[in-house]
């Protein structure tokens, strides 16, 4: 709780900034509160507790997925730093920053949420503050495109969500996710078909939300409008705040209802898994290319939550860490080739590898991490979430998802090949010292983890 | 403990090399690989055949906790089989590195590092003794190898390299599959080899995981028809490339055939057998043919390699002890042949610009040293007595035979047909008048003489005294092939 405070605190330190004329100091100590905040945070490890009337409660999984959203804010802010430079951002940048933390509250109230009023602000507060960033670029058509499709889209769902807790109240007489969870139980045989309508209202807007097949239309064009650094923000933390509340929503509330969602969430699963592979095949552009990519590991995710009996959290969370730095990294050196080819086309990063052999083999290491091969973090990830999976009885699945792993792996090939075998462009590319240790930092964690995911496998 | 030395040894001089420029990192990775084949050699003095891998620390296994859940150990040791795929590579490294002396290659230094990682990655494969240690390992050794095949290749690399790539990805894709069945259907949960070999996994399940290794496997071999990556990547990979793929990475397949197939699924094995043969078998006649038609030097050299290793797919799944101890022995055999005739191959290419055999001619007038190693190496290749492959094809034979009589003269007929296009090739390519193109044709540097006489030293010292490898292979085919046998 002291961590959304803080993080409530740090986006309205954003908000004054303007007035007292901080605005060029304001990164800095937005990174060093926020890591502050990142070492408060684990303080409340092992350390359960209920706060506001019930309104959010701290447990490990609130603590583990806060300080992965804490990191990933971290790493945006270092990179927004040199991505911010025109004179029309230097004027917003303190607005920027401050509805980057707000963003950030949002997911933090995802993790903790044991009311379904905290679920819907939470989901709000960083919705809302998104549709904002992705139109950030007032002046290019794409960015405004992306941001109006965002909010008419997203606002949809959330009328989904609303409608399905407004159901899902009629039935059991209460937002608290104990008292729906109560309910759940002692009618787990016979339950209120409005519960299972409600229920299933709210699986959808959460499909939505994660982006999952057939609700993924809006990720494609939103991302490649957006601005490339909320492009980040969106397929990391946005992604796996979603993912995180998903979980918890269904493994609290709903978890042995869920044998009336199970068709519905098996076909999502199977499908997020196939377009978001088959499409990424046909991209050019890379942002596109990447929420394609995202769109996929959104079904391996999937396949967390559809084994949501076994207890999967270990298993999606490892599989966050590694597609977390494994996207950082890649959209870190995006952003660099972007800033200096002009272009968002795979074809800026033609014979990258002659030019700076370095960041190119950096970039390899990104995606190979993303297509899951050893020995980086994705494939642990993959592994262990495939494991859980089977576990639990769904060879098919794991099948289905072995298959569009396969198809994957072309076309984060596409990108290597580009840089490897084709001749190169006249373009200097050199990434700055931030951007550098970025990319160094998530890709020693990408390794380290890969050899070493002990730690992680059952944290939860 | 022994056996972590020789895995870290590759990995330590690969990431040094990468910090060297120049001539420097060929002579730093001369060093490394000798000292390791010197190490190797010392391994196999105190090596004295358990029968089992020793499943606690010991002189040469460890097992460590790795992962706790799911459970996970690093695992390594050695058994007769592994110790022999550990020779084969270790003694095939030095002559591949001393084979990019002399030539000109840009980034050696990361080049160099890529080969001694591969190497590393090797040598992983050959002695792990947990299900996903050896898939990390597997998996490993094939990013080092694209990305030489891809820098360092000839023409249309990219596209060829990619669909390389891919194919085996996906080969290893479903091996993970089949592993996280057996993972889940095991009653200890485990991977450890010796745990799998125990496994009560029912019949009707086990035809299913089968195919799930042995597509992983037929892909790697190549068995036919998952064979079509192979003859484009040969022949666009850089020589080097070609050897450590044709030399020692196709070994994993066959090995792992014996390793994790076999004695872990033997119902699933036995009822697949036929088919599988058939398999082989079909291959080994369309290879061949094809090898007989074939007018590119390096394009008849990898479907001939797809014949020989046809064969030995084949006599492993005869299922019994000659047919698995002859393809262990011809596994090392065919693993210096065939990276002599590569080598062969490489030389004309370099020296004449061309690699069709039809403009080729009279070579042996030009350089006669040259002549001789090569007609050693093909005699090798077409199992004349006294060279080494020919005790592995007669087990093999023998083994087959045993199986089937009607099998044995499918397999005699490989034999025939590589005699045929193999010296065909060499009466093309050598003899003859000098043809046009071929007017000059440098003497061979120091370097390609060493390659290629320690080449023809090994076809005859194994062809001779082939003793030490029987009697290293012996014990555990007769363990692998009681494995094998329906529990």
């Amino acid at each position: 709780m002291n961590t959304l405070i803080y993080t409530a605190c740090l986006g309205l330190f954003g908000l004054l900034a303007e007035i007292f004329n901080l605005r060029k100091y304001l990164i800095p100590i937005l990174v060093l509160g926020l890591a502050v905040i990142f070492s408060l945070n684990l303080q409340t490890w092992n350390n359960s507790q209920t706060h506001f009337n019930g309104m959010l409660s701290d447990s490990n999984f609130s603590t583990a997925f806060s300080g992965l959203a804490l990191f990933i804010m971290l790493i945006i802010l270092i990179l927004s730093g040199d991505f911010y430079t025109s004179t029309d951002d230097e004027k917003h940048i303190s607005d920027y920053m401050a509805i980057l933390m707000f963003t950030l509250c949002g997911a933090l109230m995802m993790f903790s949420f044991s009311n379904m009023a905290m679920l819907f602000l939470g989901i709000e507060t960083l919705s809302i503050s998104l549709y904002v960033m992705a139109g950030s670029r007032r002046f290019e058509l794409k960015s405004n495109e992306a941001g109006f499709k965002y909010f008419l889209m997203g606002s949809f769902a959330s009328a989904f969500l609303l409608f399905g807790i407004a159901l899902v109240f009629g039935v059991t007489g209460t937002f608290s996710i104990d008292g729906i969870g109560n309910y759940m139980r002692m009618h787990a045989d016979k339950l209120d078909p409005l519960f299972i309508v409600g229920m299933l209202l709210m699986i959808f807007a959460m499909l939505f939300k994660v982006s999952a097949a057939p609700f993924h239309f809006w990720a494609p064009d939103v991302y490649e409008g957006a601005p490339s650094l909320i492009t980040a923000l969106m397929s990391t933390l946005v992604k796996i705040a979603a993912f995180a509340a998903f979980y918890r929503l269904l493994s609290t509330c709903f978890v042995f209802a869920l044998g009336k969602a199970e068709i519905v969430l098996t076909i999502s699963c199977a499908a997020t898994l196939l377009v978001g592979n088959l499409v990424a095949l046909v991209q050019d552009n890379f942002k596109r290319l990447l929420a394609y990519s995202g769109i996929s590991h959104a079904g391996y995710m999937m396949l967390a939550i559809i084994s949501i009996q076994g207890s999967t959290d270990s298993a999606l969370f490892l599989y966050s860490v590694g597609y977390a730095v494994a996207s950082l990294a890649a959209f870190a050196i995006a952003i660099t080739v972007f800033k200096s080819t002009g272009t968002e086309s795979i074809s800026g990063f033609n014979g990258l590898a002659k030019k700076n052999p370095l960041l190119a083999a950096s970039l390899t290491m990104a995606m190979l991490s993303l297509a899951g091969i050893p020995p980086f973090a994705g494939f642990f990830g993959k592994y262990f979430i495939f494991s859980e999976a089977f576990r639990n009885g769904w060879q098919n699945m794991v099948f289905v998802a072995i298959i569009s792993s396969i198809i994957g792996v072309f076309y984060y090939m596409k990108v290597i090949v580009a840089m490897y075998s084709k001749p190169a462009n006249e373009f200097e590319i050199k990434p700055t010292f931030a951007y550098q240790m970025v990319i160094a930092v998530c890709l020693i964690i990408s390794i380290v983890l890969g050899l070493y995911p002990g730690v992680f496998t059952k944290l939860l | 403990m022994l056996t972590l030395i020789l895995l870290l040894i590759p990995l330590i001089a690969s990431i040094i090399a990468l910090f060297l420029r120049g001539e420097l990192v060929k002579w730093f990775s001369l060093v490394a690989t000798i000292s390791q084949l010197a190490f190797t050699v010392y391994v196999f003095t105190v090596f004295k055949a358990p029968n089992a891998p020793e499943v606690t620390n010991g002189l040469l296994s460890l097992n460590i906790d790795w992962i706790n859940s799911p459970k996970i150990n690093f695992n390594i040791g050695l058994d007769g089989m592994s110790l022999l795929m550990v020779i084969l590579t270790n003694l095939l490294m030095p002559l591949i590195v001393l084979a990019g002396f002399n030539r000109n290659q840009e980034r050696t230094h990361i080049m160099y590092s890529l080969m001694l990682l591969m190497h590393f990655a090797l040598i992983g494969v050959f002695v792990s003794f947990d299900g996903f240690l050896y898939y990390i390992f597997w998996e490993l050794a094939l990013i080092p190898i694209y990305f030489i095949s891809l820098n360092w290749g000839g023409v249309n690399r990219a596209t060829v390299t990619l669909k390389f790539f891919i194919y085996t990805l996906a080969g290893s894709l479903l091996m993970l599959f089949g592993f996280l069945f057996l993972y889940w259907n095991t009653a200890s949960h485990s991977l450890s080899w010796v745990d799998l070999t125990m496994n009560h996994i029912c019949s009707c399940k086990q035809g299913f995981i089968f195919w799930m290794f042995f597509l992983a496997y037929a892909i790697k071999i190549p068995i036919i028809p998952f064979h079509t990556w192979q003859p484009d990547t040969y022949s666009s990979a850089p020589t080097q490339g070609t050897m450590l793929l044709s030399g020692i990475m196709l070994k994993m397949g066959l090995y792992s055939l014996l390793r994790w197939l076999l004695p872990v699924l033997p119902m699933g094995t036995a009822e697949y057998t036929p088919y599988v043969i058939a398999m082989c078998f079909i291959g080994v006649v369309y290879a061949s043919v094809i090898a007989i038609m074939q007018t590119d030097l390096k394009k008849l050299f990898a479907y001939s390699s797809i014949a020989h290793v046809g064969l030995i797919a084949a006599g492993i799944f005869a299922l019994n002890v000659q047919g698995i101890q002859g393809g262990l022995v011809q596994m090392l055999a065919h693993g210096i042949n065939v990276v002599g005739v590569f080598y062969c191959a490489d030389i004309i290419i370099n020296r004449t610009g061309s690699s069709d055999i039809n403009t080729l001619g009279g070579i042996r007038v030009l350089s006669p040293r040259f002549a001789t190693y090569f007609i050693i190496i093909v005699l090798g290749s077409v199992a004349l007595p006294l060279t080494n492959s020919f005790i592995g094809e007669f087990m093999l034979l023998l083994g087959l035979f045993e199986y089937n009589s009607w099998a044995a003269l499918f397999a005699g007929l490989t034999v025939i047909l590589g005699a045929v296009y193999m010296l065909r090739m060499y009466q093309k390519v050598m003899l003859g008048d000098v043809n046009e193109n071929v007017t000059v044709f440098e003497d061979l540097k120091w370097n390609e003489e060493l390659v290629l006489a320690t080449i023809a030293i090994l076809i005859f010292a194994f062809g001779i005294f082939p003793k030490p490898i029987l009697e290293l292979v012996a014990p555990i085919s007769e363990q692998i092939y009681r494995l094998s046998f329906v529990r």
